[in-house]
């Protein structure tokens, strides 16, 4: 096998830490140096919504509070995602150490890693790791970090149901504003960062900004970790350079037959394969939060819609019309064209529906069911009707 | 701080305060946006999205309810995105609905109702009828509320009701997706929760998922019978609300029509709570009283104070769960309806000389926990059902339009005898602070043999609207048997809403307050805004019905309880005095611990 038109990069799992060596070097900076090396490298979420990351530092650290936090989103609900896993299984206190900076630059004393209740076997090994991080850092900064146990809502993963959730309370998405950098968990301000945006934030501390930002493009600076999986002889975890080229990226991960991949999950694209040259996968492009799903033509692109509609439907909180309601609109209405209680300019209906959930759903679980509705239908319509 | 914010709604430039919302911006033009999770009396949800406007710029819709209104914002209430999306949104509410509107208690005073009159034009449901995939199930075990989860749009106002105003929080969302729905611990019956039964959910639910429990067609089958003597008492508070519910402006006082609307459906004899009303004030300030004395004088270990009022049905169901271990605290007087009942069905059938197996003893309330409290095993010292059916003010309005009559154009009548005549002390129990005012009035005379020293009796103090209002009254020139009150200083506390219960409640067990004497209303306002009264409700509609409360009292002849007439001659006649042991057989009772979910 040759892997020659993606870039491999090696900077999340590179066994080397040397945390506590590389957090002297940063807390020796000032915050505002800091935040300008987090600013400079273009940094961007890599939770899904893709906002920099310097700039969530920045507005959190000027908020005027009495007490901040920074909370480790570590969820990770989405079909097709599993690389924070490895990320927290294999580097855990490279994810400490991006908090412990996050926490210097915002001035916060507590962290909370929210663990996705399925990852409940990684608790032993993590506790392990953090009372050792604990130790190691204790004369450095004042700073604590606390496992919250997730309970197996994909919602949860959403900020604001997360720190409902860790409040105690039904995970339901609050109204925005105001933002986390604003008012929080507990309402106080609260830095929220995807694992790998939190590693992704103490590699460039250690190895500087131009490191990470000579990798991509300029719209999607660094490099990103795939979780691939689907009809691919070779799944699994990649760290590879943003803004590739779906063509090459099906080049090198597919069977060969492939079809369409679907790109950031349930509430990502589909992109069939007339597609794949012009597609980049990136924030310019086609974003994703890590999984690539690749599907070869013995696949159902209904069956495939049918399973993300039947994901949304049950993991929609429930709270808003649109994406409550709407959800079971979606999936009824296509088991109805497929079986042709309904006429195939259904689907034309049900577009719009998609549309008004898109603009109208209160959270991203409802705006972005569109994406994988639409796309799916409108690329693959034959296979929603016969 | 006081920035004002400038903003274009349609095109037309707005000026508002900082920290309002586009919603509360179009309102202050005029501009109407439909809303349907909104309430001005609870948090903000915006969950419902009919409320959606377009900002220009901005990549989705905004909630107006939720967004707040900021400078330079150019905002468009109906544009293309707009009006697809509300028509999309209220179709979907429609797909999940049981539309079953000739069948529905809530026809014609619906809010989803009303946006369908409003948006559906097409005459046929857009998207996919999903009721008949749903397990939607009926909770009618209450004698109070009926839940109904066919008529649900899971607005949560009901939850952010029995959550916010009244700390209970019976009423929760359960499951998620398309299972999310309001439920209650487990997914018991209403009538084996926490729930009070205050009925404030069912003041603020938009469509018919929850209503009272109505007895309308008993209540005529009764009156139909001429072998059944029908008696109906009428609480304080409907009086001043009744009129809302048939085209009269709210905050009008409309007693007089009341009662010729009652004597027209064919009550044999109209009546009055007010008088019961009294008469609880003259048992209960005894009651204050005699406490005092036993813990002053006869430093009597065993008596509790501080002593709570004990007329609300829902309050007292709330201590019940809540506070168990102050249930000696409670006054142990009944309700005044409850005394009403208890004399219907004894007094009053002696008096009239009716054999009581043949009465059947209504009353009109502004409460729906009053259907409640009419059934607890307690309430039959007459020997048989003290009160034989509960009715809100909204049942009422539903009686006089089947009736046919037509309530503006009524002329006023007076309440008949006996149990027909009150006081203004009696009328103010409606409000919160009303029953404090009245046994102040009351207690004071009782121990200085003078009037309280207020303008015009009119006890400032204990009135408005602040949920928890502290006042202290100084008690000077008693009379001889009472000097040892002489100087003392009473220290009440008035409370309406059962959040603001609460709080009084825990300052009470941490020690932190040492009051004397405490009233607790169930509903915010106090009975003004109990679960019955015509919806909606909000605080303004609840402050005209206060005005209106006090205008009745100050218009009344008779302003103390002690110098109603008929009270007078029920003591010499009847009871004796007050807390006498007839006094204790009918008028007082007890209560009984809950449990705390
Ligand atoms: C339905 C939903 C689920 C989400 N799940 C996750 C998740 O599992 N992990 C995650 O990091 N972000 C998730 N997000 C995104 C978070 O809301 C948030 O944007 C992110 O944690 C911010 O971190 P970042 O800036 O580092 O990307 C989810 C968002 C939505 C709408
Ligand atoms: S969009 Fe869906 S998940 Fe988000 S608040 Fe609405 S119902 Fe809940
Ligand atoms: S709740 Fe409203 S819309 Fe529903 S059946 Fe009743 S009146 Fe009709
Ligand atoms: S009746 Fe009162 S206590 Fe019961 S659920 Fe409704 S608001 Fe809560
Ligand atoms: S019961 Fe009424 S108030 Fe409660 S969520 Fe349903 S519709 Fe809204
Ligand atoms: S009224 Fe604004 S979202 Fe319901």
């Amino acid at each position: 096998m040759t892997y020659n038109k993606l870039k491999r990069i090696d900077l999340i799992f590179h066994e080397d830490c040397e945390c506590r060596k590389v957090l002297e070097k940063t807390f020796s900076k000032s915050n505002d140096e800091i935040i300008n090396d987090i600013l400079e490298s273009g940094l961007k979420g890599r939770g899904g919504a893709g906002f920099p990351t310097g700039l969530k530092w920045k507005f959190t650290a000027e908020q005027p509070s009495d007490e901040r936090f920074v909370i480790c989103n570590a969820d990770e609900g989405e079909p097709g995602t599993f690389k924070d896993r490895e990320i927290l299984f294999r580097v855990p206190s490279k994810v400490f150490s991006g908090m412990a900076v996050c926490a210097k630059v915002i001035g916060a004393k507590k962290g909370y890693i929210y663990l996705r209740g399925e990852y409940r076997f990684l608790l032993p090994e993590l506790r392990k790791a953090l009372d050792a991080f604990h130790r190691d850092i204790k004369d450095l900064i004042d700073f604590e970090i606390l496992i919250q146990m997730g309970s197996g809502a994909y919602i949860c993963g959403e900020e604001s149901a997360l720190f409902e959730s860790m409040e105690g309370k039904r995970g339901e998405p609050r109204n925005k504003p105001p933002y986390p950098t604003v008012a929080g968990f507990k309402n106080k301000p609260t830095v929220i960062n995807n694992v790998e945006t939190l590693v992704y934030a103490f590699m460039i501390c250690k190895h500087g900004p131009m490191r990470f930002k000579e990798l991509g493009t300029s719209d999607s600076r660094g490099s990103k970790v795939f979780s691939v999986s689907g009809d691919t002889p070779i799944a699994g975890i990649y760290e590879l350079e943003l803004g590739m080229s779906l063509d090459n990226f099906v080049e090198e991960f597919g069977d060969g037959d492939t079809k369409a991949v679907q790109v950031g999950g349930a509430a990502g694209f589909c992109v069939p394969r007339k597609k794949f040259r012009e597609t980049i996968i990136g924030f310019e492009g086609v974003p994703t939060g890590g999984s690539m799903k690749v599907f070869n033509s013995s696949r159902s692109m209904y069956n495939v819609l049918h399973n993300y509609l039947g994901f949304f439907e049950e993991e929609s909180c429930g709270q808003c019309t649109p994406c409550r309601v709407g959800c079971q609109q979606l999936i009824k209405g296509v088991e109805a064209v497929k079986k042709g209680e309904k006429k195939a300019v259904y689907l034309d209906q049900l577009l719009k529906l998609s549309e008004t959930m898109k603009l109208a759903s209160k959270c991203g679980l409802g705006q972005s069911v569109a994406n994988s509705f639409s796309s799916i239908v409108e690329n693959f319509r034959e296979e929603m009707i016969y | 701080m006081d920035k004002s914010i400038n903003l274009k709604i349609d095109g037309v430039d707005v000026q508002i305060e900082a920290g309002k919302t586009i919603l509360d911006a179009a309102r202050a033009i005029n501009v109407q946006i439909p809303t349907l999770c909104y309430h001005e009396d609870l948090c903000v949800a915006g969950n419902c999205r009919v409320c959606v406007v377009e900002v220009t710029g901005a990549k989705t819709l905004v909630a107006s309810c939720a967004m707040p209104a900021s400078d330079g914002m150019d905002i468009h209430t109906n544009s293309l995105k707009v009006r697809s999306a509300r028509k999309n949104v209220i179709e979907l509410l429609l797909s999940e609905h049981n539309a079953d509107c000739t069948n529905c208690y809530k026809n014609k005073k619906c809010e989803l109702q009303d946006l369908a009159s409003e948006y559906k034009t097409s005459g046929e449901q857009l998207f996919i009828d999903l009721v008949h995939m749903k397990n939607y199930t009926v909770d009618a075990f209450s004698p109070s509320i009926i839940k109904d989860d066919s008529k649900c749009i899971r607005c949560q106002r009901c939850v952010r009701t029995c959550e916010e105003l009244q700390h209970v929080s019976a009423l929760g969302v359960a499951y998620k997706g398309d299972k999310m729905k309001i439920s209650t611990f487990f997914e018991n019956s209403m009538y084996d929760v926490v729930c009070t039964n205050c009925g404030q959910c069912i003041n603020r639910c938009p469509t018919g998922a929850l209503i009272e429990r109505n007895y309308v067609d008993e209540v005529w089958d009764a009156i139909l019978d001429d072998k059944k003597h029908v008696v109906v008492q009428t609480a304080p508070a409907t009086r001043v609300a009744l009129g809302e519910d048939l085209g009269v402006e709210t905050g009008q006082i409309v007693t007089g029509k009341m009662v010729t609307a009652l004597k027209r459906i064919g009550f044999d004899s109209v009546l009055d709570t007010d008088f019961s009303a009294d008469l609880t004030i003259m048992e209960e300030g005894t009651e204050l009283l005699t406490r005092l004395k036993k813990a002053l004088v006869d430093k009597d270990p065993t008596v509790k104070l501080p002593m709570a009022t004990s007329c609300s049905p829902g309050w007292i169901k709330f201590i019940e769960h809540t506070f168990p271990e102050y249930l000696d605290n409670l006054s142990t007087c009944k309700s005044p309806q409850q005394m009403f009942g208890a004399l219907a069905k004894t007094y009053y059938a002696q008096k009239r000389n009716i054999d009581p197996a043949s009465i059947v003893s209504v009353s009109i309330m502004p409460c729906t926990a009053k259907k409640f409290e009419a059934d607890r095993p307690e309430m039959r010292s007459s020997g048989y059902k003290d009160v034989d059916y509960v009715l809100t003010t909204r049942e009422l309005a539903r009686m006089i339009k089947q009736g046919g009559l037509d309530f503006g154009a009524l002329p006023e009548t007076r309440y008949d005898s006996i149990m027909g005549e009150s006081t203004g002390a009696a009328v103010i129990f409606g409000a919160t602070g009303g029953v404090m005012e009245a046994a102040l009035r009351t207690a004071y005379e009782i121990v200085t043999g003078r009037e309280v020293p207020f303008e015009n009796l009119n006890i400032t103090p204990v009135r408005g609207m602040e949920g928890v209002r502290e006042a202290t009254i100084k008690i000077e020139g008693t009379v001889p048997e009472w000097n040892f009150l002489e100087g003392a200083e009473l220290k009440t506390v008035t409370a309406h809403g059962l959040t603001n219960a609460k709080l009084v409640m825990e300052k009470v067990k941490t020690g932190e307050a040492d009051y004397h004497f405490i009233e607790i209303m169930g509903c915010p306002g106090g009975c003004i805004g109990g679960g019955g009264q015509p919806i909606p409700t909000n605080m303004e509609i609840r402050k005209k019905r206060t005005e209106a409360i006090y205008r009745e009292d100050a218009g009344k002849p008779i302003r103390k309880s002690h110098e109603n007439p008929e009270v007078i001659a029920i003591y010499k006649e009847f009871l004796g005095e007050p807390l006498s042991h007839k006094s204790h057989e009918l008028l007082h009772t007890h209560y009984k611990e809950r449990q705390r979910y």
